[in-house]
């Protein structure tokens, strides 16, 4: 009924191919926009900025860094994980090491760094693909967090391994609140995630997406193979670096090599699992659905307690709360295999033909 | 429509679930209790959460609290996840009427990830036997306590347990030790400490990395065949001690010269190696049994209502039960000694339970009073030491039951306070922390 677009006619090429192309999407977007930026900051208390929404941003941006990767661009990867360590520890190497950075600018160098471990470990994509490609990047999952513990310089030589974030300071503004601290986020994963949607519009995200169907096909029409893919790593290594430089500054504070486990490489890539391979809003329903889902879970059997006074031995909440999660898993895949971000797309054009579906 | 509603109440619903606000009620103390019940190290999380809650449940039944004031708490799943236990002490820290009393993460990442996030809120994190070694120096450190001992202390009692066998600390002189270690903060925390230790005594160390969880360690032991060791010093966890533990049997490597982390000397620890683990050492802060006074009165008047926390009664007087029942008494004595400055009968705030923290003495005769000598040792916490204690027990599984096999074996703090203010000071520069000066404390 308000979701119809009758009467918003396109005469120009620009308006045909703008982002959103239906003015309903693009005022609800700028409302959300602003609700995010403006209202969740007022209304939020210190544990959903702080728990909730910051880590639910920073795995957010990480899962759009490997769909990037995988779902645009076809490329099976399991080093997640390790290129957010590389821009962990390099954010904080760049911020201890050079005198007076701006902390963007040691994000950025730090996504940058991740980028070019990407593009290292991205060379065997020239000659395999699928499972044998996520062999090789597992390699990379455990060779850096192998060399961040070897080397000390990473760590600052810190005794036990561990990096502790320097305090974040803008312009001469001190970040130290979760408030604060979720706005940089926010600003940073809306920025990117605008860019990300871009690249995806233009000539390199047609590329990337050409190999993804068929990388034959792809180099008969002119498709650079390697620089394409190599593209794709290096763009997809840098969200996933400024991802964990964020996940460093932003959230944990202190870090330790083990933080960036392969257990964290299989989250992610169940994120875009359950998300939506090759799909932005699918990278940040997936990211909303594995890091909020089991918490809410285990709030909600404390809840059952003090409503209904039904009380379950924690053991079993905790290892329900673990069949419950995987069995909705399974349930997603079966009733919808391309993710939650197919099921909102399907939604949104039953509203387009609502009231007369046919 | 119905459909529609349905949605609609779902998301209520949910919204509820998140906000998890309890109403607040005076005369009580809250204490968030985070622990693990699934995962790899669910034996040792769940064991310790059962003994802290028996605890407080026998002090409420039968003191009615602390002073009247009754202690609450709430149960919180980290799976032993830093960011799943960086949620949980964000969800208990505005809980009671006074916000969290003290957190135990119950893992050395995430009392890192919180050192920061508990110094801003006031909210003392309370790391027994675990956690950032330097952190005893409070002048740095102001709301974080590696109480009891330390990493280092622990590891300088155990060269000084492994001197009194081999016959004196001179012997040492060209022997071989092994330092297998848990490939995380926790594993790698005392290799400094070792290094100086070898260099001063005069023994060579090796430092063999065993990667998380711990359950693959052919490699590992292949080396230390190579290197044939005089000892070799355990520190695992969880899964990763049976598996050494088997690998030394198969290997021939004597169990007996094996000195075990006390996170590696739990019955979880040993039972699933079987006669593998006959004769093995570990080190403790707390006694095996349930023959301690303390214990029969949990028993008496917890178990014997039928509201104990542990489903198998078997585990009262384990070793991780009788770890959380001596986290218990240092939480509630904590806020017995604040409450004796601040007020009796009050809840106390988290900054107040710091003080009484600082302040905390337990000697002998208050440990006869609480039924819990023998079982822990005495200590005398202060505004520079934040670790108290420092003594460690040697104990020997036989098959059936650790038996304990030394008295009390005091650290050796000249070599390691000095260490620990180092590193504190390195991180206070890092951090631009000035020093807190503790002759100005009250």
């Amino acid at each position: 009924m308000l979701y119809r677009e009758a009467g918003q006619f396109k005469s120009t090429y620009a308006e045909d191919q703008q982002i959103f192309p239906i003015r309903q999407d693009r005022i609800a977007l700028a409302v959300f926009l602003v609700f995010a930026f403006v209202v969740v900051p007022v209304i939020g208390n210190q544990y959903w900025l702080g728990a909730l929404l910051t880590p639910f941003l920073i795995f957010a941006l990480a899962a759009l860094g490997l769909n990037i990767l995988t779902g645009y661009a076809g490329q099976l990867s399991l080093g997640t994980a390790a290129f957010m360590a590389v821009g962990a520890f390099m954010a904080y190497n760049f911020v201890l090491r050079v005198p007076g950075i701006p902390i963007l600018a040691a994000f950025v160098l730090a996504g940058i760094c991740a980028a070019a471990v990407g593009i290292v470990f991205g060379l065997p994509s020239l000659r395999i693909k699928g499972f044998y490609l996520a062999v090789a990047t597992l390699a990379c999952q455990f060779f850096v967090l192998w060399a961040l513990q070897k080397y000390g310089w990473f760590s600052n030589h810190s005794t036990s391994g561990v990096i502790t974030a320097q305090q974040i300071v803008i312009l001469g503004y001190v970040l130290d609140t979760p408030e604060r601290k979720y706005l940089l986020t926010l600003g940073v994963v809306a920025v990117m995630a605008l860019l990300a949607k871009n690249l995806m519009r233009s000539e390199t995200g047609r590329a990337f997406m050409a190999v993804r169907d068929m990388d034959v096909a792809a180099s008969v029409i002119g498709i650079p193979m390697m620089r394409t893919k190599l593209l794709a790593f290096a763009i997809s290594s840098f969200y996933c670096g400024v991802a964990g430089a964020l996940h460093a500054f932003c959230y944990l504070g202190t870090v330790e090599p083990e933080a960036y486990s392969l257990d964290l490489s299989f989250r992610i890539l169940f994120m875009i699992i359950i998300g939506g391979v090759g799909s932005i809003l699918g990278s940040f329903l997936g990211a909303a659905f594995i890091t909020l889902f089991p918490i809410f879970l285990n709030l909600a059997s404390s809840w059952l307690n003090e409503f209904f006074g039904i009380e379950i031995s924690h053991a079993v909440v905790s290892n329900s709360e673990a069949i419950i999660f995987g069995g909705l898993i399974i349930f997603f895949l079966i009733v919808e295999p391309q993710g939650l971000a197919r099921l909102w797309q399907i939604t949104k054009e039953k509203l387009r033909l609502w009231p007369f579906p046919h | 429509m119905t459909r529609t509603s349905i949605a609609v109440a779902t998301a209520l619903i949910s919204a509820a679930g998140f906000s998890g606000e309890v109403a607040a009620q005076a005369k009580e103390q809250f204490v968030p209790v985070n622990s693990y019940w699934v995962g790899p190290y669910a034996p040792g999380g769940s064991g310790i959460a059962a003994g802290m809650i028996d605890y407080f449940k026998l002090l409420n039944a039968r003191d009615r609290g602390v002073n009247g004031v009754r202690i609450t708490w709430e149960k919180c799943e980290t799976e032993y996840r830093n960011d799943r236990g960086v949620e949980c002490y964000e969800r208990s820290k505005r809980r009671g009427p006074t916000g969290a009393t003290l957190i135990h993460p119950l893992s050395t990442g995430i009392t890192y990830s919180l050192i920061e996030k508990g110094t801003a809120d006031k909210i003392p994190i309370v790391s027994v036997g675990y956690g950032r070694t330097d952190a005893a120096d409070g002048r740095v450190f102001p709301y974080v306590f590696p109480m009891i001992t330390t990493y280092w202390s622990q590891n300088t009692a155990k060269i000084k347990f492994i001197g009194m066998k081999e016959g004196g600390m001179d012997k040492l002189q060209g022997k071989r030790i092994v330092n297998l270690y848990h490939d995380s903060a926790y594993g790698k925390e005392t290799i400094p400490i070792l290094d100086v230790q070898a260099k001063l005594y005069g023994f060579q160390v090796t430092h063999i990395p065993v990667p998380h969880p711990g359950n693959e360690q052919q490699a590992q032991w292949l080396q230390i065949r190579q290197i044939k060791p005089d000892w070799v010093i355990l520190r695992g966890w969880g899964v990763m001690n049976p598996t050494a533990l088997k690998a030394a049997a198969k290997m021939g490597f004597p169990r007996d010269k094996m000195v075990g982390v006390w996170w590696s000397g739990a019955e979880e620890d040993v039972i699933p190696a079987g006669d593998a683990a006959k004769g093995y050492i570990a080190a403790g802060f707390n006694a095996p049994g349930a023959n301690f006074p303390v214990l029969k009165e949990i028993q008496k008047y917890v178990y014997a209502k039928g509201q104990g926390e542990l489903e198998d009664k078997s585990r009262l007087g384990s070793i991780y039960y009788n770890r959380g029942v001596l986290w218990a008494i240092l939480t509630t004595e904590a806020v017995r000694t604040a409450q004796a400055h601040f007020g009796k009968g009050k809840p106390m705030t988290g900054e107040q339970v710091r003080w009484g923290l600082e302040n905390l003495v337990i000697d002998d005769s208050r440990l006869k009073e609480l039924g819990a000598a023998g079982f822990m040792q005495p200590l005398k916490m202060s505004c520079a030491d934040h670790e108290g204690g420092g003594q460690v027990k040697f104990q020997q599984w036989d098959g059936k039951q650790w038996n304990v096999i030394s008295d009390w074996i005091a650290s050796d703090q000249k070599l390691v306070r000095p260490m620990i203010e180092a590193s504190a000071a390195q991180y206070a520069k890092e951090k631009g922390i000035a020093l807190r000066d503790c002759s100005k404390e009250k």
